[in-house]
């Protein structure tokens, strides 16, 4: 994503302790206009931390950090102004309907009552929830009450969305709406700072920060960050799986193995070399295998490799 | 400060508690329930009280005392006796709670001195309704007395002091009837409001904390102010609504007598109603657990109420010590206020006293509630 | 029917079971059979059934309709007797988190009534299995996710089960824990022990011998990972990479034979119905906008797109086995 002028927001050196840890320890990073920039790790790995600072909710130890040229640690409730945050946990009220709450923070927002009905209509159009506006909040759907905290969350058109974990116990088709309406905010300018702990849906990011105990370890395009990683992921599909698991395990060049539901993942460091040399030991070995398939990385592996590779070393 | 979002707080609020069964209790249910639980079930007053009567006299007028006894509603007379053994055993036995005995030389040193006296024997083993009963039984022997002097005055054509026997008096001046009821009802709006108020505030926070709404209310513009106003708002009419209850309860369905002005006591109410919402909203703040807010606004507010107000125990009798803490429970105002303005019908300018001092507590919680809640996560 | 690594007859039947609470129905006449040794994965959002078919042949509920058979018995007669061949462990950690690790395994033995040098030996196996050796006596609530979720299956196999029902176990779990897990569950399925998993994501089904996907209460496919793959999405999806991402999709959206548009990061997943239009329509469309610098090419599906096919079609694919 080219920036076209300076970033939308500017984080340095940012850092939080609690009693006894350190959440979050000098985080640095910048994202502009437009982007759709995830936050991305363990649970304990500082993500909600880092969202609710830039959220002004709570208060950094050190660091900076600014949105749109304001400067959030000193002045939380003129940046409020300018963001939406919506929190892990499901933050509405469930013993109010969707209409009532959307009301509720329209009016918190000082939204106007004319501009308030214009918006609500398409934004509920676009979740395709029109047929819910009456229904309790709490007796909506995981998928529903999500889009609804988005709905509410994009009443005042803010600049700035935080999500935090916005789809965790989403189903896939209410995850799909939800980065159908995130792609079209986006298209208007929005910008968009989301972490996630499904790591398949960290692909759909421009940008991302691998967050893992309380630092900033890398940030980049998902292609990028792919290249990144050590080694070459190969598929190989077995009717014996086991068996070929283990005679993959501690190989030459054979860096990981795992069983997976038809055959094993393997990554090793070099492809080129590797994917014959294996080949034929394992026909030596009589082990029933499909062919030595190189597969793109998930982030999941990637994230997996990143860090066990950081162990070790 | 915007008035606004003042609304959107007060309009969610009422929506919450509207759609919450155990708050619409708190609010609409508790004040009725306690109005005819303290008005009915703890009820002082004795009513027929069993009573033994021995006359030693038999004469016209120890016949005329006893008949007042007889006619009172206060007593039953279940046994008459001829001998100090057979009252003993009376009394000992429980079949009455006092016995009355009218001596040989009653007419006599009536006529005499213009003055009299009966013995009364009482079980005191509940203390309570000992002096209750003898309580009764001098007023019974006073009224007696009384009317007596008036006809011997009338009799002699002139004015004569009547015997001055009436201690009891001035413990029912303003409640001539001798209804402790009319003591306790004041009491139990002050009560109510103490219950409503506190414990609808102390969830109301608490509750987003505990339900995960609060991360997003703080991520929003709405000021700490604002969220006070907006959230107290509603149970300030709801504390106005079931004063309002109250006190129709009070005169229209115990005939308690209300002889102050309407003016005055929501004037006091609203003092009251901002001291205990303000309390409760200062527990809820701090304590970020329904439970835990709940019981500690029990403590706070409740028990100094039922306790320490004077509204069951008489703050005179208390020790010194204990008078002293009174003077920091605001509901000790707030029933001194109520008791005036139900039997005494005292007005604003009589009351300045306490009124200022629920000023000064009002403005004080006020002030801590308003800068209690922080933006914060922490 | 496809058991991939069972033998033998099956552990696991369910046979229409339908579940209603009051008016909802929350399992929707679901059959399914699994063998020994086999691993199947439960996968749909939350609220599809998932637990409450987990609970029916568990003996924890009773089914309004249907039969279930767990390790031969059937389950509503004989709750009691199924209990002793399943472990469960469900989404919620179910340990004691003021009791240390040790108590908590040794809590469980005495529910599973494994006494003696058997439970020693056990609890010495789960404690290595968990990795909390020399953490034997760390009360649980100190321990991270993984840790716990670790020892909760521990606590789950102490009575050696044939039969594991695991309910959302790697939910809230990092990646590292989550791989570890599932390399537990392999070597339990290679003993013989049969497994059925429930989870929330897509990604997990790779690591189970077949997928069953559970929409709104019911079964909507069932098969291998691959199956379902190839099985496909009745069209390609192709990927489409474009510096300008927003013209391409303008370009593109309403296609005739183009079925879905889906912006991906910074790229298209554009789902059409035949090759002809990923070759031909589709290239010349692109550059009559002058996208030139549009790049198409095929990829594999996710599991994650099948389900969302399926299920917005409401194709509901009969059970596949």
């Amino acid at each position: 994503m080219s920036a076209p002028d300076k970033p939308k927001i500017r984080v340095a050196g940012l850092t939080k302790r609690f009693v006894g840890t350190t959440a979050v320890e000098g985080a640095t990073f910048d994202i502009a206009r437009g982007e759709i920039f995830g936050l991305v790790g363990p649970d304990g790995a500082g993500k909600t931390t880092v969202m609710r600072m830039l959220a002004g909710v709570m208060r950094p130890d050190a660091g900076s950090i600014e949105i749109d040229d304001v400067d959030v640690v000193a002045d939380p409730e003129q940046a409020k102004l300018h963001l939406s945050y919506m929190p892990q946990r499901f933050g509405l009220y469930e013993d109010l309907t969707v209409d009532e709450n959307i009301r509720f923070y329209a009016d918190l927002f000082e939204v106007p009552r004319k501009l308030r009905d214009e918006r609500t209509g398409p934004l509920l159009a676009a979740s395709n929830m029109e047929a819910f506006r009456r229904r309790l909040a709490g007796q909506l759907s995981g998928g529903m009450k999500q889009k609804l905290g988005l709905i509410c969350s994009l009443i005042h058109t803010p600049q700035v969305l935080l999500l935090d974990e916005p789809t965790t116990g989403v189903d896939p088709v209410s995850r799909r709406d939800f980065w159908r309406i995130l792609y079209s905010l986006r298209e208007s300018g929005v910008t968009i700072l989301i972490s996630t702990a499904y790591l398949d849906e960290a692909e759909r990011c421009t940008r991302l920060a691998l967050f893992h105990e309380g630092r900033l370890r890398y940030c980049d395009t998902p292609k990028r960050l792919k290249a990144l990683m050590p080694g070459t992921l190969l598929a190989i599909t077995s009717t014996a799986a086991r068996d070929l698991h283990k005679a993959l395990l501690g190989r030459d060049g054979v860096m990981s193995v795992m069983l997976v539901g038809d055959g094993v993942h393997a990554v090793v460091d070099d492809a080129d070399r590797r994917v014959p040399e294996l080949s034929a030991a394992l026909d030596a070995g009589k082990i029933p295998h499909g062919e030595l398939v190189r597969v793109t990385p998930s982030i999941e592996d990637l994230f997996v490799g990143l860090l066990k590779d950081e162990h070790a070393s | 400060m915007r008035l606004g979002r003042i609304r959107a707080m007060a309009v969610k609020e009422m929506l919450q508690v509207w759609r919450d069964p155990r708050s619409l209790m708190i609010a609409l249910l508790m004040p009725v329930m306690q109005m005819a639980l303290l008005g009915y079930g703890v009820n002082l007053d004795a009513k027929h009280i069993p009573v033994c009567t021995f006359d030693r006299e038999g004469s016209q007028f120890s016949e005329a005392l006893l008949k007042r006894f007889k006619s009172t509603a206060y007593f039953a007379v279940v046994e008459t006796v001829d001998n100090y053994r057979a009252l003993t055993a009376a009394v000992d036995g429980g079949d009455c709670r006092i016995a009355i005995v009218v001596p040989p030389d009653f007419s006599k040193r009536l006529s005499d001195s213009g003055a009299s006296s009966v013995q009364a024997i009482i079980d005191a083993t509940d203390d309570n309704s000992a002096n209750l009963a003898l309580g009764y039984a001098q007023s019974v022997v006073s009224g007696f007395s009384a009317d007596i002097a008036v006809q011997r005055a009338g009799m002699q054509g002139q004015w004569m002091a009547a015997p001055a026997a009436l201690s009891l008096e001035s413990r029912v001046w303003f409640n001539e009837d001798l209804v402790s009821r009319n003591f306790i009802i004041p009491g139990v709006v002050a009560m109510v409001m103490a219950l409503v108020g506190s414990q609808l505030t102390s969830l109301t926070i608490s509750r987003e904390w505990e339900r995960g709404t609060m991360e997003l209310l703080v991520s929003t513009p709405v000021t700490p102010m604002e969220v006070m106003l907006g959230k107290l708002l509603p149970y300030f009419a709801i504390g106005f609504f079931d004063a309002a209850l109250c006190l129709a309860f009070a005169v229209f369905w115990f005939d308690v007598p209300f002889r102050g002005t309407v003016f005055t006591l929501f004037f006091t109410t609203a003092l009251f109603l901002i001291v205990v919402l303000g309390l409760g909203y200062l527990i809820s703040v701090t304590v970020r657990s329904q439970v835990g807010a709940s019981q500690i606004a029990l403590l706070v507010t409740m028990l100094p109420t039922a306790l320490l107000s004077g509204y069951t125990f008489p703050i005179d009798q208390m020790p010194a010590l204990i008078r002293a803490v009174t003077y920091l429970v605001h509901a000790r105002y707030y029933v001194t206020i109520l008791k005036a303005v139900f039997l005494k019908g005292e007005g604003v300018v009589e009351l300045a006293e306490p009124i200022l001092a629920m000023t000064i507590y009002a403005a004080l919680v006020a002030v801590l509630a308003a800068r209690a809640f922080r933006k914060r996560l922490e | 029917m496809t058991v991939v690594q069972g033998n033998g007859q099956a552990s696991i039947v369910a046979d229409g079971l339908v579940k209603r609470f009051g008016p909802f129905t929350a399992v929707d006449h679901v059959s399914f059979s699994i063998g020994r040794g086999e691993i199947v994965g439960f996968i749909g959002p939350n609220g599809a059934g998932k637990s409450t078919t987990i609970r029916i042949l568990c003996g924890l509920l009773r089914p309004t309709e249907g039969r279930a058979v767990v390790a031969g018995i059937d389950v509503a007669r004989n709750p009691e007797g199924v209990r002793q061949h399943i472990g469960y462990m469900s989404q919620k950690f179910s340990l004691y988190g003021d009791l240390t690790v040790m108590e908590n395994l040794r809590f469980f033995g005495g529910i599973y009534r494994v006494e003696g040098a058997l439970l020693d030996e056990r609890m010495r196996f789960a404690i290595d299995m968990a990795g909390l050796s020399g953490r034997e006596d760390a009360l649980v609530s100190t321990l991270a996710g993984g840790w716990k979720q670790r020892l909760a299956l521990g606590c789950a196999i102490l009575h050696r089960p044939p039969i594991l029902f695991l309910d959302e176990p790697t939910s809230g779990v990092d990646p590292e824990s989550r791989r570890r897990f599932w390399e537990l569950i392999h070597s339990l399925a290679a003993d013989g022990v049969s497994v059925l998993v429930s989870t929330h994501y897509m990604d997990e089904a790779e690591y189970c011998n077949r997928v069953a996907l559970i929409n709104q209460g019911r079964l909507v496919a069932m098969g291998s990972p691959s199956e379902l793959k190839q099985r496909g999405l009745g069209g390609d999806l192709l990927l489409l990479e474009c510096d300008t991402l927003g013209a391409a999709l303008a370009a593109i959206e309403g296609t005739s034979g183009v079925r879905d548009v889906a912006v991906f990061g910074n790229t298209l997943h554009v789902l059409v119905d035949n090759g002809d239009i990923a070759q031909r329509d589709l290239p010349r469309r692109l550059a009559a906008k002058g996208l030139a610098d549009a790049r198409l090419s095929t990829i594999t599906p996710t599991l994650e797109d099948i389900f969302v096919e399926l299920v917005a079609n409401s194709t509901i694919a009969g059970v596949a086995s």
